[in-house]
């Protein structure tokens, strides 16, 4: 869409186009095309010498059993805190869109916790079941169960899992809720004259509100590898051994602590692969809603 | 009344209410452990109601910070870093987007296109996937450890950018028309009919992108290297350490619990423009 009318001045829009694409260019931009250069150079432990290597480092990454493991280990992540944040966030957003006394309350007092930084929801977590002074945690003690989450792996990333969806049920409640108030009221009355309340969910609301679902999809799965970087150091710092370490903290271990920059740069620029996927995905389905 | 429901039908606010008890129940616990002294923290005899010692815990953490570090840095000082951090993204963003935005929609110059698609792409390179090398351009440019370092390589936004761009091509050309037969040039325009259209969508960005510079994690642990330039969130993780009951527990709930008012507080009071904001920008 263009406009008919525009201001003919011939300076001022690359003026106001400046700060904008100089914090692009510096910040964005030129990083990247490093982050690509560093992919293909192997450097020596003390930096004396580089050679070009082409795709080695990345022959080395994905032969790398460590971060297949780590590719693993984000899977099973991404998958439990979109499935449990998604659902929990939906049940909440039937039950409260029941057409209930003071679903807007409920709305205000599920909807907080999106303020609650990762890593601050790691702080209440990790005083919740800590294994000595943690409520849950020294109950499950006593019951007998062996709960240590910095020895045991599965124990670690269950905990993980559960902070990062606790924190995100918020948004995707709100998403559910906005998407079954739109559905107009008059289908869920046609639909209750010979339905029931269950049925009639999964064949009319369900479906009407899958654009919501699937949007929810793709930003829960980006949530899920980038935006939890603060609750896995914060808990777990990776551990124990590597049963926490997923795709995005493996890239800051190996370039930030282990300075190893062509691996780490490669790892980044895989990444960037999958950024590139998940946001053609998202803009595909907004155009698509735009033309509903 | 959306569906028609028997006035007996308790069990929705059965399940509702489980569910905010679920999300209150950390908060309450991290509440309760702010009020108690460390040792009792320590034993692992936390009650489950209010102890004494809430001023005091409350006290030391906003003047003194966790003191079994030598290096413990205040609260305040830690939440003053957050505010200005989150302050400086937001309006930074808010500012560049607004002006770059009005640039594509209301001009025609060569490459406008280009520079549209330069913006449109940082969508896809957030800061995790780009670290090392961001890293070393803020060295270079000797800004870590300062707040420049900590604000500007976040404030370019594509998202904002779409947004507002989205808002002014919903400004008519007849009132474009009607600001140039007046008279008013460019800037003009902008300041007194661009700015005043769009102040719903600044205020619901304003909600959102707060509570994005606060709760940041990874920029803020790679540019500060003083204690004293910590963001608050920063400064939480630090004081739990290897989170051992000798922690000083109390005071990192204390600290927790101020951590979370300010974002808190913007959702509840400006309830209104954070759900606009949410379901406009889409993240």
């Amino acid at each position: 869409m263009r406009r008919r009318v525009i201001f003919p001045n011939k300076v001022l829009p690359y003026l106001l186009l400046a700060p904008q694409i100089a914090v692009t260019l510096v910040f964005f931009l030129w990083p990247a095309g490093q982050a690509v250069y560093q992919s293909v150079l192997l450097q020596d432990p003390f930096g004396l010498r580089t050679q070009v290597v082409w795709l080695e480092n990345f022959t080395v990454v994905l032969t790398d059993p460590l971060y297949l493991d780590s590719f693993r280990v984000t899977l099973i992540f991404s998958t439990a805190v979109t499935g449990l944040s998604m659902g929990a966030a939906l049940l909440f957003a039937v039950v409260a869109d029941t057409g209930i006394r003071g679903a807007t309350t409920y709305r205000t007092l599920l909807t907080w916790p999106y303020a609650v930084a990762p890593a601050v929801a790691a702080s209440l977590w990790l005083f919740i079941f800590h294994p000595s002074i943690g409520l849950l945690g020294r109950r499950l003690r006593q019951v007998g169960i062996a709960w240590d989450y910095k020895l045991n792996g599965n124990q670690a990333l269950l905990l993980v899992i559960l902070a990062a969806s606790w924190k995100q049920v918020s948004y995707n409640f709100l998403f559910f809720f906005a998407g079954l108030q739109a559905i107009p009221p008059s289908v869920i009355e046609a639909a209750s004259l010979d339905t029931g309340p269950a049925r009639r969910f999964w064949s009319i609301a369900f479906p009407l509100i899958s654009p919501t679902t699937f949007f929810l999809l793709v930003v829960n799965v980006v949530y899920a590898f980038f935006d939890t970087f603060g609750v896995i150091h914060a808990l777990t710092g990776g551990g124990p051994g590597k049963a926490t370490e997923t795709l995005i903290y493996k890239v800051y271990t190996d370039g930030v602590i282990n300075l190893d920059l062509g691996g780490s740069s490669a790892q980044s620029v895989i990444l960037m692969l999958v950024v590139v996927i998940l946001t053609a995905i998202q803009f595909r389905y907004i155009e698509r809603r735009v033309h509903y | 009344m959306r569906t028609r429901q028997r006035p007996t039908n308790w069990i929705p606010h059965v399940i509702l209410v489980i569910g905010v008890a679920i999300f209150a129940f950390p908060i309450y616990l991290a509440l309760i452990g702010s009020t108690h002294d460390g040792g009792t923290i320590a034993r692992g005899e936390t009650p489950l109601v209010p102890g004494p010692h809430l001023l005091d815990n409350y006290w030391q953490a906003w003047t003194r910070g966790s003191s079994e570090r030598v290096t413990s840095v205040p609260v305040q000082a830690l939440m003053f870093n957050s505010l200005v951090m989150a302050l400086g993204i937001t309006v930074g963003k808010i500012a560049i987007s607004l002006i770059s935005a009005y640039a594509v929609a209301f001009f025609a110059f060569p490459l406008r296109m280009f520079f549209f698609w330069m913006i449109f792409i940082t969508l896809m390179l957030p800061v995790e996937v780009r670290i090392i090398p961001t890293y070393k351009v803020v060295a270079d440019l000797g800004m870590v450890d300062s707040f420049a370092g900590l604000i500007i390589p976040l404030i370019a936004s594509a998202t904002a950018t779409l947004l507002f761009r989205q808002v002014f091509l919903t400004i008519p050309d007849e009132l474009v028309e009607a600001a140039k037969i007046d008279g008013a040039g460019p800037l003009r325009f902008f300041w007194a009919v661009v700015i005043p259209l769009s102040r719903t969508n600044i205020a619901a960005l304003f909600v959102i992108l707060f509570i994005y510079g606060w709760n940041q994690y990874l920029w803020p642990l790679l540019i500060t290297t003083t204690r004293s330039m910590e963001t608050v969130v920063i400064g939480i993780v630090k004081m739990i350490g290897t989170g051992d009951a000798q922690t000083d527990w109390q005071i990192i709930m204390a600290s927790t619990i101020l951590a979370m008012l300010p974002p808190v507080a913007v959702i509840l009071f400006m309830q209104r423009w954070f759900v606009k904001g949410l379901i406009e920008t889409e993240k």
